[in-house]
């Protein structure tokens, strides 16, 4: 009513409408979501995008998967080979510092049924490969983007006006009601990683004992990059309390949520 | 479908909870299910769905192998909401399967249709017990997307 009386002024232009669209692929042993907010969803340039974060994950598998025989990281460790990719050696440096960083709450060794250590990246690779992957998106302007990959998730935008990007709502399961949401986190950049056991425990192993983890509950953890809320979010699984205080010591821009 | 709430994945565990109880099915043997829901639905082979109503679309995801056996989720949209899902293919083997299937599936399809009403983008959560059910249904969802 009243605004027919206001003189017409030259308002801000009102923010574009932004258009969803979703990818998905089983890669590295998962069905990787990407998600894209865009004016033109359409755009070439992003759909290449979108192709670099998929073909950058299948170039990790190749590397360091523990599961295809012909990986770089099974055949150095078969001794079927002498070198392999860099990403080899750059996981390795990074699976060390991730043991160092969190005092051994993450660990990359394991204990073989014969008692032999054996080397498994296993734990850090997918944070890692997936915060790289979402790298190529970063570049892509005027795009706004979430990467889901089994329960990981990293959010971030591209450069252009629309840094002042939407931001995501990011539902943390209910690890004790299936088909709950405990939480709703909104997050415009970063990375979203929760361990824990949701339905049925014990795939996280606490390197001090040894033994799998058999209680109930999740630990979430967001932050500036998926790789270390990925590390960190290991530790709080294996011991909460002693994870959020190293957390809060050494990597203050990372924070907790024990479900 | 803006905001597709993919959060309703997380449903799925419903299925893992009760299908972790026992150890061995054979993925290839995972037949093509008729999967009962509370509401008598049946998932035929054929794509037309349920909403018969001229928007309602469905969306089946991609069969996914899981060390249960394979799932498949199909879900239906309607004036860009999820309006019903169904799991289409559940491991199906033996007596006990049945048993599980027959109960854990409509838990999955009720509380997949209230879990519309939230407004979520993602879901993050353990990986190891759903990863493989939640790729089926989000393989559905993101379809919406495309």
């Amino acid at each position: 009513m009243i605004t027919a009386e206001l003189p017409v002024t030259p308002a801000a232009p009102p923010p574009p409408a932004l258009a969803r669209r979703a990818w998905v692929e089983q890669v590295m042993g998962m069905p990787v979501s990407v998600h894209v907010r865009a004016v033109e969803p359409t755009r070439p340039d992003l759909e290449a995008g979108v192709a670099r974060v998929f073909a950058h994950l299948r170039k990790v598998d190749e590397v360091l998967s523990t599961w295809r025989a012909d990986s770089d990281l099974l055949r150095l460790q078969h001794g079927e080979r002498d070198e392999a990719h860099a990403w080899v050696a750059d996981v390795t440096e990074l699976c060390l510092e991730a043991e160092d960083r969190t005092d051994g709450l993450f660990r990359a060794w394991r204990r073989r049924p014969e008692g032999r250590l054996a080397f498994d990246p296993t734990g850090l690779v997918k944070g890692w490969a997936v915060g790289g992957a979402a790298a190529h998106l970063d570049v892509v302007p005027e795009v706004s983007y979430s990467i889901g990959a089994g329960g990981d998730l990293v959010v971030g935008a591209g450069p252009g006006p629309s840094a002042a990007a939407p931001s995501w709502r990011i539902g943390i399961e209910d690890p004790r009601r299936p088909g709950a949401v405990a939480r709703v986190l909104t997050v415009r950049r970063g990375g979203v990683a929760t361990s824990g056991a949701a339905a049925r425990g014990a795939h996280v192993v606490d390197p001090r004992t040894g033994l799998g983890i058999t209680r109930s509950g999740s630990a979430t953890v967001t932050g500036p990059e998926l790789l270390w809320a990925d590390v960190w979010a290991t530790a709080a699984w294996v011991d909460p309390t002693r994870a959020e205080r190293l957390m809060v010591q050494r990597d203050a821009a990372y924070s907790l949520l024990v479900v | 479908m803006r905001r597709i709430t993919t959060w309703l994945l997380s449903t799925v565990s419903a299925l893992v909870l009760l299908f972790s109880y026992h150890t061995s099915t054979d993925s290839g043997a995972a037949a093509d299910v008729v999967a009962e829901s509370d509401t008598g639905t049946t998932s035929g082979s054929g794509s037309s769905g349920r909403g018969s109503t001229a928007a309602a679309k469905t969306y089946t995801g991609d069969a996914v192998t899981t060390r249960f056996g394979d799932v498949q989720v199909r879900i239906t949209v309607q004036n860009g909401k999820i309006t019903d899902s169904e799991v289409t293919q559940v491991p199906w083997n033996d007596r006990k399967d049945q048993e599980i299937n027959s109960y854990a599936v409509p838990i999955l399809n009720s509380e997949t249709v209230a879990a519309q009403s939230a407004n979520i983008d993602m879901v993050s959560g353990a990986t190891y017990t759903s990863q493989g059910y939640i790729g089926s249904l989000q393989s559905a969802i993101d379809r919406a997307n495309l």
